[in-house]
């Protein structure tokens, strides 16, 4: 398609055939409706879709919902075989490993985005935004493999013993387990997932600021950490918010890398050493295996949970986007 | 904005007869950017490390799987129906989701006006954000609960995770389209449909054709659909019928991952240095496509 022919011929083209008959300007009446019509039709399918898929996962749930209640949320024993569900245990272990990914991960991904767009010469950052959106599009299975296998057997051996003995008195780092599979492999796993997303939308972001402002910030005597601390932070604060929102609905929702890296532990604990899971992962792992009804149902009221959750933060981060979005920021 | 203003100089009038020089404040706030600018560094090397060591040890381990038997054979001895399962499943995929997602962004370029906008676009950022494990529980309670698992029910699946992708890309073309275009097209007096068919469309097709390459790269390696949905076909035997399960390579990925068998590993790594490959060359293809059609639009 690289001879695509310069519009003046093709609209002449068109119009030299386009005789003012009637069939003909009815036929260009049908064809304009038709066509508005097919697409319509298709954004409406879309809207269908969305609300299918709320309404099959909420049917799905309701014989768990009906029998358990909110009391679901704050139960955690999990025993498919006595029909005990309790999803406390994946509440906190998505809410651990989730934290985990934007506490190490937005701090790491915002400043890759300032470096991209304020630090980097042109040259450097045409080779690194790629190699960054290159982590982005590992299959998050890989990237679970590579956890299990690599990284895992790394943690075990030298991070967690360390972070143990150095911060031990606090709760979340207990004493280290035999496995890699843990909370914290399968927040750091999330972290690296999470890091190319809020890069890219912040290097975006960043290099929208207009330069006259940063100049001006400069030319009064600003160094370039105060250029972007006084002017491009806060007139993009909206923005990065947005885009945290945005990394934390991949976090909350990532099943298989989870899965493979967790180590299906079903208990409440706050110990990142231990083995968990999140509500993502425990779908993943036991949907295909339900030993019983309730047992489905339970799995569909966590995708609900999950369902609810994504969405949210989702329509939270357009929110943010277009109400404090633009240039309304800039000179607060 | 205190910014020209250090911590303890701010509250003192300004003196014009001060001679300008660097204070030990000033030098001090120079030492905080150039730490900080160090820090951006090392965070942006920080990624390309993780990235290099993620790929290095897919390759370094995954090399040793690769040979012309397991890239052609069924399962005792290659991963064949795997592969070719994958790229069935995927191709229906694009099949599916490729004109819904051009006729939505035609819809929101070309139609919509700003009332009705604004929520499709929502929409497809919504469809954009569901985590993929709710889109296969929705499609197994839809299609597979009762009903049995199928290739084609996965690839339902799976367009539904590229319709966003696909409509969000070829809306960006679309915007690039040069106004002038449909203004000369208006004047000709050629009906607007005429005019989106045969000016607008071709004009945006190279974005197109990048846009479903980027999505066929995300679909060739979301597991949870496929783990719900066409999981249940051993890979000892070619599967190209979408009706029966299809063995994939996810799915075998993830299965062997589970096991703990050495030899199992060895096959992992193997599957996932062709998967990563394919997925890294879809999407180097198509930034440089886009790149250059980009490049001729807009000159």
């Amino acid at each position: 398609m690289s001879t695509t022919p310069p519009a003046g011929t093709a609209s002449l083209k068109l119009a030299r055939s386009n005789r003012q008959s009637p069939t003909r300007k009815r036929a260009d009446r049908f064809g304009d409706i038709a066509l508005f019509l097919i697409c319509a039709a298709a954004a409406a399918l879309a809207f269908v879709v969305i609300v299918l898929i709320a309404k099959e996962v909420v049917e799905g749930a309701q014989p768990a919902f009906s029998k358990f209640g909110l009391s679901f949320l704050t139960h955690s024993k999990w025993a498919p075989p006595l029909e005990e569900f309790g999803g406390k245990g994946v509440i906190l272990g998505t809410l651990i490993t989730s934290a985990i990914a934007l506490l190490i991960g937005a701090p790491v991904a915002i400043s890759i985005g300032i470096f991209l767009a304020l630090l980097a010469p042109v040259s450097v950052r045409n080779v690194i935004s790629p190699l960054v959106e290159m982590l982005a599009a590992i299959p998050s299975v890989i990237l679970g493999f590579w956890g299990l296998l690599i990284l895992g057997p790394v943690l075990v051996s030298t991070v967690e013993p360390f972070l143990h003995d150095t911060l031990g008195f606090i709760p979340l780092f207990g004493s280290p387990q035999t496995t890699g599979n843990s909370v914290f492999n399968a927040g750091l796993i999330l972290t690296i997932m999470v890091i190319p997303i809020i890069a890219s939308v912040s290097r975006d972001l960043f290099m929208a600021v207009p330069g006259e402002l940063q100049d001006g910030a400069a030319a009064l005597g600003a160094t370039r950490w105060e250029v972007i601390r006084g002017v491009v932070l806060p007139s993009t604060v909206s923005g990065v918010i947005a885009a945290c929102l945005l990394g934390l609905g991949r976090a909350l929702g990532e099943a298989i890398a989870v899965s493979q890296v967790i180590g299906a532990g079903t208990e409440a604990h706050l110990s990142l050493f231990k083995t968990g899971g999140t509500m993502a992962s425990m779908i993943a792992l036991q949907f295909n295996s339900a030993v019983n009804a309730l047992h489905t149902a339970s799995l569909y009221y966590l995708a609900a949970l999950l369902l609810v959750i994504g969405v949210a933060s989702n329509l939270l981060a357009s929110w943010i986007g277009s109400r404090f979005g633009d240039a309304g920021g800039v000179m607060r | 904005m205190r910014l020209w203003r250090g911590r303890s100089g701010g509250q003192e009038p300004f003196d014009p007869t001060q001679p300008l020089m660097a204070t030990g404040n000033l030098r001090r706030r120079h030492a905080v950017s150039r730490v900080i600018q160090g820090l951006a560094v090392a965070a942006a090397i920080g990624a390309v490390a993780v990235l290099v060591i993620v790929i290095w040890a897919v390759v370094s381990h995954g090399i040793k799987a690769i040979s012309w038997d397991f890239v052609t054979q069924p399962a005792p001895k290659g991963v064949g129906p795997n592969l070719v399962g994958t790229g069935v499943i995927v191709g229906l995929a694009t099949l599916m989701a490729m004109p819904f997602g051009v006729l939505i962004a035609l819809f929101l370029s070309e139609y919509a006006g700003p009332r009705s906008t604004r929520p499709v676009q929502l929409l497809m950022d919504v469809m954009n954000g569901l985590p993929s494990i709710i889109i296969a529980v929705f499609i197994f309670a839809l299609l597979v609960a009762h009903k049995g698992q199928a290739g084609w029910k996965a690839s339902v699946a799976l367009a539904i995770i590229m319709v966003p992708l696909i409509a969000r890309g070829t809306q960006e073309v679309l915007n690039l389209v040069p106004g002038h275009q449909r203004e000369a097209a208006d004047a000709l007096g050629v009906a607007r449909w005429r005019s989106i068919l045969t000016i607008i469309l071709p004009a945006a097709l190279p974005g197109i054709v990048t846009a479903t390459l980027l999505s066929v790269a995300r679909a060739a390696g979301e597991t949870a659909p496929v783990l719900l949905i066409t999981s249940l076909a051993p890979g000892d035997s070619f599967q190209l019928n979408p009706l029966h399960a299809i063995p994939n390579a996810p799915v075998r990925i993830f299965q062997l991952s589970e096991e703990a068998n050495p030899e199992g590993f060895t096959e992992a790594w193997g599957l996932s240095l062709i998967l990563i490959a394919f997925i890294l060359a879809l999407g180097l293809g198509s930034r440089y496509l886009l790149n250059r059609s980009k490049r001729k639009m807009t000159r």
